[in-house]
């Protein structure tokens, strides 16, 4: 014998007005007649009978408001069916009295069975795991070192995995044919084929889901973006198909995947394809987010990246595609993701930056150092999971930090780098962090105002000077 | 109160045999007691945020199902709880995926539009409307790729079907000769617009025409006839013929969702689905006229299903929440 309870009709609905019957006590009612209409705040909605029965007892007046969920409104009894005792009801009951019929879900209030989530008081949580990223490998003793562009150690480093491991494949936008918008997946299609080197029509958000699909069936694609630009078309399928699967799957789907191609800003080409992404992706969980800066890197973090089980934002940058850097010759050289490289020891000043920032810092590093500012400059090469402690050791020493990068302020890199600082150091320091970032601007066209735009070599001396109250 | 749909012989309607009759009837009553359950439950607060409830459209997800073989991957929209169940995903599982508990499928972390099951090829539960069909084209592509004899069945709605990563998609299956089937489950409301109101051209079986993939409509409340469109439709992906689409003609009873008012129809229109096309009360006056069952027999499986949807509610009821630690796990794949 069911009792009729007030519904919630909507994720936030507590209670209701139950506004109009439209059955009255001995009606004979079939599945779906409409017994009453409820007013909540946002709609007027109707109740349908589930099971056939005689309405016994209305147990709520029309009119009445407030009507708290779960109420128990009417008794509908099926047939052969007797009316038993009705328990004395509560405003806020949870649950109704009807042992028996239906199983816990009518039996009356107690444990489990009737509260809701909200009700419950969550548990303490300890905080986040801390992820801890190995230090890179010893390289063999005399491994020999050979200069290699960006763009070479890319292609080394697709070619190698793509040999050991037939489940890569490359898929994008003239990958295959045209050897690669940028030349970086230069010759692979002689090597691997048309069914591993795949050219795709212009369609972003479609050859992105089909990847992400294709790695949830347990291959491992990297896709290629022409630029990073182009995959805001498909930044759905990165985040809500790709980064969230694991985890909103239980542990059971996941998306081994390599999206990499061009980031930040290329040269005199606008708005529309300037753009720094790294704080974007860098802000979601359930993506690893890298971002090399020399050949080298550049080399071991993709091969990492395309053998790691997760989707990785791999973020390159144009600019530095041609740039040349010495890279050990050896088998199977990979580097460990969510690292920091420290790229110049130092006691007076801390200055972090990745990717082309890397290169203003570089070249400031280089003039403040013959000027006497002894710097320690590092290189965060993985963007998530960020390697805090390898800038926090750094700002206990030194006291001052400085960060670097092409994108916009706010939100940015070095805001997160400023919190974390001032989360693990603050006593430490002993002066404020500064950012160095691309202005808070669209990208212009005009050369001197692309100029303006950008970070300079200058703006980091200049920051450096200020923590370090030189100027 | 038995309602008495039409069960005359119509020639061309392929006849089921007495197992596909029984096993469709169960089927079917599973997924609409199941989800009355859900139905009942999300009314008592037990069950939160969207529930998007498959009641009417039990037919289409059955008949395709039971035109598959092992191994074929399915992936669907938000709409999914009758798709599990078909597949043969614990009931238990999915009912306590809708309550939030460590026993869900997803363990509690996913709700109703996030399940998935890697040993029974079901992808979710995706919860953007449209995202399923460039990913369940990739299912196939990865079928394709390792030489593997597998079909994907992709399935979205009239709503997802104005989404252009859809013809993205087309585009790329029919050029690679992916074996994808495309099933459309036009019920005929796109939450509350109706296909006219969105839909320039609203035959949706000739969206895929101007990629030259086959399509055809259906009535998808005849698990006879979804059955056999199915079996064309699968063969001719597997034989690499490329993709084809179905577009099921389908109606669903309830809202939506749980919050849906149904204000952009009339309660004729939904009285007169249920009373002249109810896609179970059809298969039920086939069996009986057909002898294949009687009303005893099927009142027991009627109670048989009863037992099941029970028993998941009770576990789904009385299985804990995750523990907090849950919180943390499963955001990355520890390498």
């Amino acid at each position: 014998m069911p009792t009729i309870l007030m519904p919630a009709l909507s994720p936030t609905m507590e209670e209701g007005k139950l506004s109009k019957w439209l059955v009255k006590e001995g009606d004979i009612v079939s599945p779906g007649d409409v017994l009453a209409e409820i007013e909540t705040d946002k709609a007027t909605m109707e109740i349908e009978a589930i099971d056939a029965g005689t309405v016994s007892k209305l147990l709520i007046a029309e009119g009445t408001e407030g009507v708290k969920i779960n109420t128990a409104i009417a008794m509908v009894l099926g047939e052969g069916e007797t009316p038993g005792e009705l328990p004395p009801q509560a405003p806020d009951q949870i649950g109704s009295a009807d042992p028996g019929d239906e199983g816990p879900l009518n039996a009356p209030a107690q444990g489990e069975t009737s509260v809701t989530a909200e009700a419950k008081a969550p548990a303490p949580v300890a905080a986040a795991p801390k992820s801890v990223a190995e230090a890179d490998p010893d390289l063999p003793e005399g491994v020999e070192m050979v200069e290699m562009t960006v763009r070479q150690a890319l292609n080394e480093a697709m070619a190698e995995e793509m040999r050991r491991d037939k489940d890569v494949f490359i898929i994008g936008e003239e990958v295959a044919e045209y050897q690669g918008a940028y030349k970086i997946t230069q010759n692979l299609l002689q090597e691997f084929g048309p069914q591993r080197v795949i050219d795709t029509p212009i369609t972003e958000h479609g050859f992105t889901g089909l990847a992400v699909g294709a790695a949830f069936a347990g291959l491992k694609p990297i896709v290629e973006f022409m630029t990073w630009n182009f995959a805001m078309q498909a930044i759905d399928q990165i985040i809500n198909s790709a980064a969230k699967q694991l985890y909103m799957s239980g542990g059971q789907v996941h998306a081994p995947i390599v999206f990499r191609g061009p980031n930040g800003v290329a040269s005199r080409v606008g708005a529309q394809h300037s753009q720094d992404y790294s704080a974007w992706y860098s802000h979601i969980p359930g993506l690893t987010v890298v971002a090399p800066y020399s050949a080298a890197d550049a080399k071991g973090l993709l091969k990492a990246a395309i053998r790691s089980p997760n989707p990785i934002v791999f973020l390159e940058n144009e600019i530095l595609y041609g740039s040349t850097g010495l890279v050990p010759k050896m088998d199977d050289f990979v580097l460990p993701i969510g690292k920091a490289r420290i790229a110049r020891q130092g006691a007076d000043v801390t200055i972090v930056s990745f990717s082309m920032g890397m290169r203003y810092a570089t070249q400031a590093t280089e003039k403040l150092v013959s000027a006497g500012v002894d710097v320690e400059l590092i290189d965060l090469r993985t963007l998530r999971p960020m390697d805090s402690d390898t800038v926090i050791a750094s700002v206990k020493k030194t006291g001052r930090l400085v960060t670097v990068e092409e994108g916009w302020p706010q939100g940015g890199i070095g805001a997160e780098l400023a919190m974390r600082v001032m989360d693990q150091a603050f006593d430490f320091l002993d002066a404020p962090v500064m950012r160095v970032t691309g202005k808070d601007v669209p990208m212009p066209y005009a050369a001197n105002l692309e100029k303006l735009a950008l970070p300079h070599v200058d703006d980091v001396i200049a920051a450096v000077n200020a923590v370090t109250y030189r100027s | 109160m038995a309602r008495k749909p039409a069960a005359v012989a119509v020639p061309n309607i392929p006849e089921l045999t007495e197992a596909q009759e029984l096993q469709a009837y169960r089927s079917m009553l599973l997924i609409r007691r199941f989800e009355e359950k859900a139905g009942q439950m999300y009314g008592m607060g037990l069950i939160g945020g969207f529930c998007h409830l498959y009641i009417g459209q039990e037919a289409v997800v059955t008949g395709i199902t039971m035109a598959t073989i092992e191994g074929d991957a399915q992936i669907t929209g938000y709409r999914d709880h009758g798709h599990m169940l078909v597949m043969g995903l614990d009931p238990k599982g999915v009912m306590a995926e809708l309550t939030g508990r460590s026993g869900g499928l997803s363990k509690g972390k996913g709700g109703s539009m996030h399940m998935f099951s890697n040993e029974h090829r079901f992808y979710g539960g995706n919860g953007i409307v449209g995202a399923q069909v460039p990913l369940g084209t990739g299912l196939a592509f990865a079928a394709k790729y390792r030489g593997e004899n597998t079909v994907s069945l992709a399935y979205f709605g009239d709503g997802a079907a104005n989404q252009g990563q859809v013809y993205e998609a087309f585009n790329m299956a029919k050029l690679w000769s992916l074996p994808v089937v495309y099933i459309i489950e036009n019920n005929k409301y796109a939450m509350g617009t109706s296909i006219e109101r969105a839909s320039a051209t609203t035959d949706l079986s000739l969206r895929g025409a101007s990629f030259g993939i086959p399509g055809e409509q259906v009535d998808g409340m005849d698990v006879r006839l979804v059955l056999e469109a199915s079996e064309r439709a699968i063969e001719h992906a597997r034989s690499g013929k490329g993709p084809y689409i179905l577009e099921m003609l389908t109606y669903r009873y309830r809202g939506h969702s749980m919050s849906d008012p149904a204000k952009y129809r009339s309660k004729d229109e939904v009285t007169k689905y249920r009373a002249e096309r109810d896609p179970i009360e059809q298969v039920k006056a086939r069996i009986i006229e057909r002898q294949f069952g009687t009303e005893e027999s099927l009142k027991a499986i009627e109670a048989e299903v009863r037992a099941i949807v029970n028993e998941a509610a009770d576990f789904a009821t009385s299985n804990p929440e995750p523990e907090a630690s849950e919180l943390w796990t499963d955001i990355t794949v520890a390498a």
